[in-house]
């Protein structure tokens, strides 16, 4: 019972703060779970948090947990948990009868900790770097067995195969006749019900009497369960299931249901009736059926809501305080002021400048309620460079062009031609001088799309003979001769899914198929660290708005922090069902939002690693992000075409945006959030009105029950569709003047 | 088992599974492949599922080779190598046995290394960026074609293009013959075009030297002549420049010994030679070129050079033009002509020589527009038959007139009416909306008033309307009749008649057009819609026969009006495209026709004139004379 195990130790250690032992404990099993199988690892973590440590199954699992304690040699471990969790010695003994003795001892163990340790002292970084450390030194042992039957073993307890048509037509019809209000939200029982019987029956051998239950009701599921269906289809032997991980997602995660108290009685109390024993049985060891007084809901909300691999989040889920403030910009010293006002000198009105600078000053000065400490997560010091670029930002948002509907920004089209090798990601820096794009081909080439030409910074032993005092020498390292338009940098073995540029330009990183992660200076257009962890294609990566820190996610479906100076991750945000397929920074840095191939998005807390929202309404892998430029909403957009609004503070949907023909493959707020550029494979950029779409009021009562009324006004936010010339948009950006920057690779095909 | 599953997935049957099992030596049972079978299938599908999540996140539609084997490697599979071209892979069936394969052909090494003709490298990726959306409307270029991006200068483009204005603008007469031609029939220029558009709106700044307006307008010529190109809004550029020569008072005028007014009369021949091929591409461009030739009419200040240009331009742009335009001015400039031509102080040579040119050509003009009036007035007397016949007389004089032009311009005329009414300032002349055609007669003594007998003088020359002409004022209805009998006897006396225009044959190179070629065509047409058999027996020798049974459905469907499929084998392109031309202008010539009559019957005409650019716009290389291959693709 490794991976279920390993989730509650590590839910324990999230709810407690443990002591370090702990730690290791948690490191040590998920670590080594993940090596094996990092499917496992997620999914069983995933569930871990989900579940609660209650009711009498949870003590089987606390055993178990023990004994592998126990046959790991974690003494401590098995004391402290011993303790915590109040089993008796007895108890566990009688369940210990194999304590088999494992190669690494603990010695060893506490060595790779203190390692550890030492290592990451100076991050001031908890336990999840820790675990990572721990990971590799990880006895082999449980590797070797297959977790997979075991957590498939809850399906052994089995009814008779020729009845789970009658038990599920049974139910069906049941539901079929309540009233109309309840019919909707007990609808919602048939997908993971179905899956599940389904599930049972191949487990258990039953391979022909699976295919007619699979035909006989297969038709009933809602349309956005097809992709899903379309898996399970395939499957009809017990051996399949191995390795199988949307699978092993429906085993151990539990799927959330939300459904009101009265239609929940009614379904018990019908459940009883009947002894639907069968029934029960899945809707208790697999279903998390989250129960609210008051109205049942419509159709349309239960809609709008579910679609995800794992269901609905559940409400407190999503109650966590989130500062989504942005935080306050750092003032500017005297000195740089009075650049500022010569360069004004030179425009010729010197006094117009001076109020608006102490209005924007006081601006900043005023403290957001819901920002997060300054100092919440240590941001990177200021150079001297960063504060002339913030300069020169503020400088070019003065004349920054007010968009709105009914001035809509012009939109300027980056073809790559000639992209043979097939172009994957695009990025665009902040201040819109340097293109960057990702290919299929391993490469990354980057573009200087100003008249500067890219160089890079001479050897060493030239850079010896320069005159280190002159005033220009940011200017005298450069070496002219390398000036070209366009550089190439050669270092990853896959294709390169994700790039981003960091807010200096000095650094970009890529993220690609090969499972790292590059980091890459653009003053000497070289490889500068490789970050190995993900060991699996990584789909996504990102840099804080404020550098420094990077996210990154991928086929592991765990998104990993990183600082660029260290070669591990910081943080391991661990949840996600499926691949993370998109990666997001807010603004402020202290989050991170994720968004995921089991069709939810995550935001997670850099601070202490916690899911803090899970928004689930998609029907399709999500793949672009982007959050509004005051830090308050966040905007996914999924395969399906569809773009979602999301509430960071209140944690709901407020808006979907239809009209996209194909998978949103990227998205961007104006500068000012006025609007919303959405960019798809359908080869149109749409234009929607972010503020009338916001402008959604959030009464309290929906708030408490998240309980949602989407009004459908797609068409009137749309403010404009334009095309481009057979050419899939994959990436936007917005320049610090309000214009729209659009990227994509021509395909002649 | 599931027939279902198995129309969803690919299978493979256990008979594979054994042959393969042979192949590598093992014996399997039926049992052993079944089983096989079923998991191989399986894993087939868990395989091509993982790698559609490569196929999404490199941003395509396509899965290839590459996704499935990456997708193979995760799972620890080793990948297929060989298939990573992007062509499609055909499946090729053997003879014996239902087995196919894929086509696998051996690749000699030892040729390819000594291949000469070695493939050139592919081009760099680069990145382009273009304004695609300025204040998120408008559109710069056209949708779904090719990104001009793509398309950008190549090398060879741009040689190309330094060789031909090089060559043009050049010193050598040749050399820029052998230019201007390749300009005219070379297909792969359109990515020049802007440029080209850009060198001709140079005639502004070499307005002194009158060889190089030639040039450049021989440039305008060869250009518009090029049947592979598609002008589009560059239509409107070439017009400004085209008019700049017609009616600028050039800096190359002052000098009295300079011939400018060839210069300008070639300028007007292209004029309409632009309008009438291309002048559906931009909308109301008629009404604009009309506005301002009688803008610079009206302004008395303008040098007479202009308006003579405005005159010539207005001849050009045919006799409907002129009536509506010049006639009405006529009084009003007719009295600031006469004050410069009786003035014979010395001083004022110039000027009157000057002033005699003018007046030459709106003599050429004003006759010709009697005369065609009076054709065109002759119908109501004879019915729809005569206007037909009065028609066609018209076209056969204006094509006499203007050898290097197409079609007359009538039919536009009329159907933009309704635009230019509101175009019209309401300025000099009669404004557009209570113009009413002036009778004939009157209109002959008014304009007898101003050129007295030089007008009758002129008329003479043309043996066969002479006596009719003269007369018409006291016995129009008889006069009438017998212009129709003498346009459809005589026409040949009036092709005869190019010392009448010689002001305005001077179209330097009478190769240019196809439509100087075939006259028989449309004449032709003309008796294809005209549905009095001797007539056109007698008239048309050379026409088909089987045009007449086209000729009633045309008013209904106006895309019959292409000639039957005997009219000529299709090899014969040419011919089609230059009779297709000009039936479609016969058929608005037909329409405006009927433009005086009742309302009644010129509505549903009146409705297809309208329709008619649309159509052109649709059908667009119809329009080329030239590009007759591109006339067969018009949906029939």
């Amino acid at each position: 019972m490794a991976a279920v195990q390993d989730g509650q130790v590590e839910s324990d250690a999230e709810k407690e703060t443990k002591p370090d032992a702990s730690n290791d404990v948690a490191g040590n099993s998920s670590g080594g779970a993940r090596s094996m199988s990092p499917n496992a690892a997620s999914s069983a973590s995933g569930a871990a948090k989900a579940a609660a440590p209650t009711g009498p199954g949870e003590q089987q699992t606390l055993l178990a947990v023990l004994q592998f304690l126990k046959r790991s040699k974690l003494l401590e471990s098995v004391d402290i948990l011993r303790r915590e969790a109040g089993l008796s010695d007895e108890l566990d003994e009688s369940q210990t009868n194999d304590g088999a003795a494992a190669g690494s001892g603990a010695g060893s163990q506490g060595e790779g900790s203190v390692d550890a340790a030492s290592l990451l002292r100076r991050v001031s970084v908890g336990g999840a770097a820790a675990t990572n450390i721990a990971a590799t030194t990880t006895s082999k042992g449980a590797e070797d067995q297959p977790d997979v039957s075991i957590v498939l073993s809850a399906y052994s307890q089995q009814g008779d195969p020729a009845l789970y048509q009658v038990y599920y037509s049974g139910l069906k019809n049941f539901i079929e006749s309540v009233l109309d209000c309840h019919r909707a939200e007990l609808s919602q029982l048939f997908y993971p019900l179905f899956v599940h019987m389904y599930l049972e029956l191949v487990y258990n051998n039953h391979e022909h009497e699976a295919k007619v239950f699979f035909e006989k009701f297969s038709g009933d599921q809602e349309c956005y369960y097809r992709d899903d269906l379309r898996v399970l289809s395939g499957l009809t032997k017990k051996e399949h299931m191995k390795g199988n991980e949307t699978l092993l997602d429906f085993r151990t995660s539990k799927f959330v249901l939300r459904i009101s108290r009265d239609s929940y009685q009614l379904l018990k109390r019908h459940l009883q009736e009947r002894q639907n024993n069968q029934i029960w049985l899945i809707i208790q060891e697999h279903l998390y059926i989250d129960i609210f007084d008051g109205m049942p809901r419509s159709k349309s909300q239960i809609d709008s809501m579910s679609g995800s691999l794992a269901g609905e989040a559940r409400r407190e889920a999503n109650k966590a305080k989130v500062y989504y403030g942005l935080l306050k910009e750092p003032e500017i010293e005297v000195p740089l002021d009075d650049e500022d006002d010569e360069a004004e000198n030179e425009e010729g009105k010197p006094k117009k400048k001076k109020p608006k600078k102490d209005n924007l000053g006081s601006k900043n000065k005023k403290q957001d309620p819901n920002a997060p400490q300054q100092n919440r997560i240590p941001l990177p010091e200021l150079k001297d460079s960063d504060k002339l670029d913030k300069i020169m930002s503020m400088k070019e948002a003065t004349k920054k062009i007010r968009l709105g509907p009914d001035t809509l920004p012009s939109i300027c089209f980056y073809t790559f031609l000639n992209a043979y090798q097939g172009l994957t990601s695009v990025d665009v820096t902040d201040d819109s001088s340097l293109i960057a794009g990702g290919f299929a081909d391993s490469t990354v080439r980057v573009w200087s799309v100003t008249p500067k030409k890219l160089r890079k910074v001479k050897s060493a032993a030239d850079l010896n003979l320069i005159d280190k005092e002159a005033d220009d020498v940011l200017e005298r390292i450069m070496d002219e001769k390398t000036a070209s338009e366009s550089k190439i940098l050669y270092g990853h073995s896959g294709p390169v899914y994700g790039i981003s540029f960091s807010p200096d330009r000095n650094y970009l990183l890529s993220s690609s198929e090969d499972g790292t992660v590059r980091l890459w200076s653009l003053q000497t257009f070289t490889c500068l660290v490789g970050y190995k962890g993900h060991n699996y294609p990584v789909w996504d990566t990102q840099f804080s708005p404020y550098g420094y820190y990077f996210v990154s996610g991928g086929h592991d479906r765990i998104a990993r922090l990183w600082a660029t100076d260290h070669y591990q991750p910081l943080r391991m945000f661990a949840g996600h069902l499926a691949d993370i397929t998109c990666t997001h920074f807010h603004p402020n840095s202290n989050y991170v939002a994720t968004g995921s191939a089991d069709r939810t998005v995550r935001l997670w807390d850099v601070l202490n690693g916690n899911c803090v929202r899970i928004f689930s309404g998609h029907k399709g892998p999500i793949h672009s992000l982007a959050f509004s430029p005051n830090g308050k909403y966040v905007a996914s957009g999924a395969t399906d075409g569809r773009v979602l609004l999301w509430d960071i503070g209140h944690g709901l949907m407020i808006g979907e945006l239809k009209g996209h023909t194909d998978t949103v493959y990227a998205l961007k707020f104006s500068r000012d959030g006025e609007i919303l550029a959405s960019g798809s494979m359908d080869g149109t950029v749409r234009l929607w009105d972010a503020l009338k779409a916001f402008d959604v009021e959030t009464d309290d009562f929906t708030a408490a029950t998240g309980h949602i009324h989407l009004p459908d006004n797609s068409q009137e936010l749309l403010l404009g569709t334009y095309m481009t010339k057979s050419t899939p948009v994959i990436h936007l950006h917005f320049t610090r003047r309000n214009l729209l920057l659009a990227a994509g690779g021509y395909n002649s095909q | 088992m599931a027939e279902r599953e198995e129309r969803r997935f690919a299978e493979v049957s256990r008979d594979s599974v054994k042959l393969m099992a042979e192949s590598a030596g093992v014996e399997v049972g039926d049992e052993v492949a079944a089983l096989l079978a079923e998991d191989v299938c399986y894993r087939l599908r868990e395989a091509a599922q993982n790698s559609s999540q490569f196929m999404r996140h490199a941003k395509r539609r396509k899965l290839t080779v590459e996704d499935f084997n990456r997708a193979l490697r995760w799972s620890n599979v080793e990948a297929v190598c060989g298939y990573g071209a992007q062509d499609a892979l055909p499946f090729r069936p053997a003879k014996e046995g239902e087995l196919f394969f894929v086509e696998d052909r051996d690749v000699n090494l030892v040729n390819l290394a000594l291949a000469t003709n070695i493939p050139n490298g592919c081009a760099e990726t680069m990145v382009r960026v273009h304004v695609s959306y300025l204040d998120g409307k408008g559109n710069l270029e056209p949708q779904g074609t090719v990104p001009s991006a793509v398309q950008s200068l190549s090398e060879d483009l741009l040689k190309y293009y330094q060789q031909i204005t090089r060559a043009i603008l050049g010193e050598d007469p040749h050399l820029m013959k052998v230019a201007l031609l390749d300009l005219q029939t070379n297909s792969k220029i359109a990515a020049l075009l802007p440029y080209f558009v850009y060198v001709i709106s140079g005639v502004k700044s070499v307005s002194h030297d009158l060889e190089q307006l030639n040039r450049l307008l021989h440039m305008v010529k060869s250009l518009v002549q090029n049947p592979y190109l598609y002008l589009g809004s560059y239509v409107r550029s070439l017009v400004s420049s085209v008019m700049y020569c017609i009616l600028e008072p050039l800096a190359a005028s002052i000098n009295p010994l300079n011939d400018h007014w060839t210069l300008r009369d070639y300028a007007a021949l292209l004029l309409s030679h632009i309008f009438w091929t291309h002048g559906d591409l931009v909308s109301g461009l008629y009404h604009q070129i009309l506005l301002s030739l009688q803008k610079v009419l009206s302004d008395p200040v303008r040098p007479l050079c202009s308006h003579y240009g405005a005159v010539v331009g207005l001849h050009a742009l045919g006799w409907k033009a002129v009536e509506r335009v010049l006639y009405p001015h006529l009084p009003a400039y007719w009295a600031n002509l006469q004050a410069v031509l009786d003035d014979y102080s010395v001083s004022n040579a110039q000027v009157k020589a000057d002033g005699h040119k003018v007046y030459g050509a709106i003599l050429v003009a004003v006759e010709r527009l009697l005369k065609m009036k009076a054709l065109s007035l002759s119908k109501p007397a004879e019915g729809g038959v005569g206007g037909q016949q009065g028609t066609a007389g018209g076209v056969l004089g204006f094509r006499e007139s203007s050898p290097g032009l197409s079609p007359p311009p009538e039919p536009l005329s009329e159907a933009g009416l309704g635009i230019a009414s509101h175009l019209q300032a309401g300025g000099a002349g009669c404004p557009w909306e209570d113009w009413t055609p002036v009778p004939l007669p009157a209109m002959y003594c008014e304009l007898y008033s101003f050129f007295g007998d030089s007008l009758a003088v002129r008329f003479s020359t043309g043996p066969e309307l002479e006596g009719c002409l003269p007369a018409l004022p006291c016995q129009p209805a008889d006069a009438r009749k017998e212009t129709v009998a003498n346009a459809a006897a005589g026409l040949d006396n009036s092709r005869k008649m190019p010392q009448l225009t010689a002001n305005l044959n001077i179209s330097p190179r009478p190769d240019g057009s196809p439509h100087t070629e075939p006259p028989p065509p449309s004449l032709a047409k003309v008796a294809g819609s005209n549905p009095d058999p001797p007539r056109l027996q007698r008239r048309s020798s050379s026409s088909r026969p089987g045009q007449r049974s086209a000729g009633p459905s045309r008013d209904v469907f106006p895309k019959a009006r292409f000639p039957p499929p005997q009219a000529g084998p299709p090899s014969f392109s040419f011919l089609i495209g230059g009779r297709q031309m000009g039936r479609r202008c016969q058929g608005r010539r037909f329409q405006t026709s009927f433009g005086p009559q009742p309302p009644l019957a010129s509505l549903p005409p009146r409705a297809y004139a309208h329709k008619l650019p649309v159509i052109g716009r649709v059908s667009k290389p119809v329009r080329r004379w030239t590009c007759s291959h591109y006339s067969l693709h018009l949906p029939l």
